[in-house]
């Protein structure tokens, strides 16, 4: 835990529900964080691990995907994939020697404005207490 | 009469399996020394590091070389190779991706060491004792490589020409291979000498346009069917994620893919488009009705995921070691 | 005068090494040095892996040997999973493992070994190689090499999948059966078989027995070594490749002990050298008394040689017959010569062929009970097997999960690390003197270790990562300097 660290997350937000949401938090005027980066994905479901894995090689200090509640998906069952993808992915990253909770899976509708920015909001206090991942990156060239 | 091609071998971080394989070519060797003169081969033929570095630079046409590189001396000889070959070959799924070796990424350098010559429960070594990069004995100093912190695929040592997977490579494509090298035929750089499917392709097994996995279970927990497909038996098979090539042997040998050949083409991290690929295939039938603890207990039931998914690719994975703190 | 001479890299084995001769001011050998420099860390990073991966993981200690690990492995597995396997999945195993040592003792003799003395240790390089072997026996015996070892690659695949790294080990027997037609196809590779180790040991008696120059060497006294001797013996102390117990017998032949694999710690231990990453096994209740043979010295011999001389005979009449008549020859037990291990790995070569001949006779080996689930879990197992270099052994232990928790190997050429040792230094004593070492002479020192079929891919399946002391010490052994890069 580092002063002044600013934790940098990426956000997957799904299109039909948590991106909803997190517009309507910004049109409620509610007040969250900017540490996440947001990228509109049609469906949570359609977030690659490799993606994931990715972000944290990259720099990113967590990763979050919001996506719509069980029984909602627009595509019927890409939020089903999402969630066992996300556990498997954590537990391999226990392996990586990385904090599994850098790694979160959360239901958030297009209602749920406030959910959204109350979920930002605890998100980032979190990893800021965890501190920065500084994964060390594979080495280009011995 | 043409002139005769120039071939080496040569093995880094290796099990020597890439040398049997090219012997598994049997008689056909003798074909492909009518056209080729094999100057560098340590396991067959006495040319010695010296005689290497003699030769004129970009002097052997093709140099296949097999194993990762871990320490100081297999990082001299890959530079050494790539300097006195025309074109090298990364021969194995080792020099492609690190191979099973690469799993020695998830540990720690103190714990390995310690275990190897302190704790172990035959190793007798009460001063502590350790080998050393240097040693200074009654006659004359003696020196042993330095060993990296990690395990490296070729190509991120030297320029890689092209790869041939496989633990070991199909006799298949390493014919295939030469045979490209012989007829002035090989593609463009940078190509896997395999071909651009999925194992399921080539799968006998593979009868179902939909897969479904039921469960997961433990290939010692069940006497596996010899014709259904694995992922259909529960078993984790990593037939969607790999390369095809290899003729299905392990199948054939009644035991899952465990994924030697490499990932499919245009896919970068084989073992997370496994673990996608399988989250599309659990349990699909039932799983709006299973609530959050039971699709926990069901994934916890895929044990060790980096040796399951990272098999002989953890080195090139896009996490390819356990974070230092 | 020249004051060391350097071979880098050692040839015609399986694995790294360098040979390091130090001479004194007339120009003979003060001592030599095999070093072996490289290290994979298989005992580290196999923990944490699901238990039914180990016969795949530990086989990539060596695609030489492949079949050696997995079944080491999947033994160990069966003692952890507290089953046996079925009576035909005994059968199968037995007869991959037959497979195997046909394939693995014919590379050894004909492309690494036999250059030296079908060509000749003084040949030039470029002829001291299995093409130079070609040249000099002519293509149709050539042929007949290259088929042989085929067919017991090829009794390999049909059982395990693949002929290099098979899958069929599996705890409680194996992943699949073979049908009536492969049954077939084994039996006629494996009377071919028999027919043409009787041919490669006529051919090691016309080239090397009957050769005066070569026996000098093989019977020379300063180019043998007299130690313990270890190997797997079967009820009648017969040698066996894949079970029994492992007998040790002493300097002068007699038993000095007879073991369960469960019980090697009681036996082994292992010393470690500044100088290589191989460890060296001796014997514990002798002790390690440094580089040195005789009744004192724990070092031991493993092998082919190793195995002949621990055991009283070889389980099929051939073999025996054979292995009769090398005793006999030499007129002593143990036989110490250590170009002798040519001679043994050929009598185990007609061994493994009569052996995977009569499983493949026998009509139950097609059975379709191959495995035996019946599982009581425990929290170690120990697999020994004789590897074609040497014994082997596997000492899980397992969570409950059944992953792995702690791996031990102690690995075939392992054993004979201090053995290597000796005849290197010994053998560049005997035949350099007075600075003269040309590439012929460097190479009959290197058949010193080649005798042994070194494989040093699995001596070093132990990881050393960065050394993380270097101590740097004087001619009095005093520490001058020590440096570290740990963090």
């Amino acid at each position: 835990m580092s002063e002044g660290f600013e934790p940098r997350i990426v956000g997957f937000l799904c299109n039909w529900c948590t991106y909803a949401g997190a517009d309507l938090a910004g049109t409620s005027r509610l007040q969250y964080p900017t540490n996440m980066r947001a990228i509109r994905v049609m469906c949570s479901g359609s977030v690659d691990p490799a993606l994931v894995l990715q972000a944290f090689r990259d720099g990113a200090d967590a990763v979050f995907i919001g996506g719509c509640h069980p029984g909602d998906c627009h595509y019927q069952s890409g939020n089903y994939k999402a969630l066992k993808r996300t556990m498997m992915v954590r537990n391999l990253m226990k392996q990586l020697g990385i904090e599994e909770e850098r790694f979160r899976l959360e239901w958030i509708s297009a209602a749920e404005g406030a959910k959204f920015a109350q979920v930002v909001r605890e998100y980032t206090e979190r990893i800021r207490h965890l501190g920065p991942l500084n994964l060390a990156q594979p080495a280009a060239r011995v | 009469m043409p002139d005769k091609l120039k071939f080496g071998f040569y093995w880094a971080a290796s099990c020597g399996g890439c040398e049997v394989a090219v012997l598994d070519v049997n008689e056909k060797i003798l074909d492909v020394v009518a056209k080729a003169d094999i100057v560098l081969w340590p396991v067959a033929i006495d040319v010695k590091y010296d005689d290497v570095r003699a030769m004129p630079d970009r002097f052997m046409d093709v140099c296949f070389f097999n194993g990762s590189v871990r320490n100081s001396e297999q990082e001299e000889m890959a530079k050494l190779m790539r300097q006195k070959s025309n074109a090298l070959v990364a021969f194995g799924s080792c020099a492609q991706y690190g191979g099973i070796p690469g799993l020695a990424n998830l540990q720690g350098r103190k714990a390995i060491l310690e275990t190897a010559y302190r704790s172990e429960p035959s190793v007798e070594n009460p001063a502590g004792t350790m080998p050393e990069t240097r040693f200074r004995a009654k006659e004359g100093e003696l020196t042993l490589p330095k060993f990296f912190d990690q395990v490296f695929p070729l190509d991120r040592v030297v320029d890689v020409d092209y790869y041939l997977p496989g633990c070991p490579p199909p006799v298949p494509l390493i014919l295939g291979a030469v045979t490209a090298i012989f007829e002035g035929n090989l593609p463009p750089k940078g190509t896997v000498l395999a071909p651009a499917k999925t194992l399921c392709d080539e799968c006998v097994r593979n009868v179902h346009v939909a897969k479904k996995m039921p469960d997961i279970k433990r290939t010692w927990e069940i006497q596996a069917d010899m014709e259904k497909c694995f992922l259909e038996q529960g078993i984790i098979c990593m037939g969607p994620a790999t390369r095809a090539g290899c003729q299905t042997r392990c199948i054939n040998g009644n035991h899952p893919c465990t994924g030697c050949m490499g990932p499919s083409p245009e896919v970068t991290d084989q073992g997370a488009r496994m673990i996608s690929a399988l989250s599309g295939i659990l349990r699909v039938d039932d799983e709006k009705n299973l609530s959050e603890q039971d699709v926990a207990a069901l994934m916890n039931k895929i044990k060790d995921p980096a040796g399951t998914f990272y098999t002989y690719g953890l080195a090139s994975a896009t996490v390819n070691q356990r974070r230092r703190k | 005068m020249t004051r060391r001479i350097t071979i880098d890299p050692i040839t015609r084995l399986e694995g790294h090494g360098k040979i390091e001769i130090f001479l004194d001011e007339k120009g003979n050998v003060d001592n030599a040095y095999l070093q072996v420099p490289e290290l994979r860390g298989f005992e580290q990073f196999c923990v944490g892996r699901k238990a039914e991966d180990m016969p795949q993981l530990t086989s990539r200690i060596c695609g030489v040997c492949p079949v050696a690990h997995h079944y080491a492995s999947t033994k160990a597995l069966d003692m952890a999973f507290g089953v046996a396997p079925t009576e035909t999945a005994l059968k199968l195993r037995r007869l991959i493992y037959s497979g195997y040592y046909i394939y693995d003792h014919i590379l050894h003799f004909y492309f690494l070994g036999a250059p030296d003395f079908v060509v000749g240790p003084n040949a030039p390089k470029a002829k001291r190689n299995i093409l130079g072997v070609i040249e000099k026996v002519g293509l149709d015996v050539a042929k007949e090499v290259i088929k042989h070892r085929a067919f017991g690659q090829k009794i390999t695949e049909i059982l395990g999948g693949k002929p290099t790294h098979p899958v069929s080990g599996i705890p409680g027997g194996q992943t699949k059966p073979i049908s009536e037609s492969e049954r077939k196809e084994i039996e006629t590779m494996a009377e071919s078989c028999v027919g043409f180790a009787e041919f490669s040991l006529k051919l090691f008696a016309d080239v090397v027995l009957a050769n005066k120059d070569y026996m000098a060497l093989v019977t020379n006294p300063n180019l043998g070594l007299g130690t313990y001797n270890m190997g797997l013996v079967d009820e009648n102390n017969h040698v066996n490749f894949y079970d029994g117990k492992i007998r040790v017998t002493d300097p002068k032949g007699k038993e000095f002990l007879k073991f369960e694999a469960k019980d090697y710690l009681d036996h082994i231990r292992e010393h470690v050298l500044e100088w290589s990453y191989v460890k060296v096994p001796y014997l514990k209740n002798v002790g390690y008394k440094g580089l040195t043979d005789g009744k004192d010295s724990g070092i031991y011999r493993v092998g082919p040689l190793g195995r002949l001389n621990a055991a009283e005979g070889m389980a099929t009449p051939k073999a025996n017959a054979h292995y009769k008549q090398m005793f006999a020859t030499f007129g002593t037990r143990p036989v110490n010569s250590t170009l002798a291990f040519h001679w043994a790995r050929l009598i185990e070569l007609l061994y493994a062929a009569e052996h995977a001949l009569e499983l493949a006779q026998d009509p139950g080996i097609t059975g379709k009970d191959i495995r035996n689930m019946d599982f009581k879990m425990q929290e170690q197992g120990v697999g020994v097997v004789e590897a074609a270099r040497g014994t082997l052994y596997h000492h899980y232990w397992l969570t409950d999960d059944r992953l792995m928790n702690k791996v031990n190997l102690i690995v075939a050429t392992t054993n004979n690390m201090g053995a290597i040792c000796m005849s290197i230094r010994n053998a560049a004593r005997e035949l350099i003197h007075g600075g003269k070492a040309d590439d012929g002479l460097l190479n009959m020192v290197e058949m010193f270790f080649r005798a042994y079929d070194p494989c040093f891919a699995c001596a070093t399946h132990v990881l050393g990562r960065p050394a993380l002391t270097i101590e740097i010490r004087d001619s009095t052994g005093a520490l001058v300097r020590e440096l570290s890069n740990s963090g």
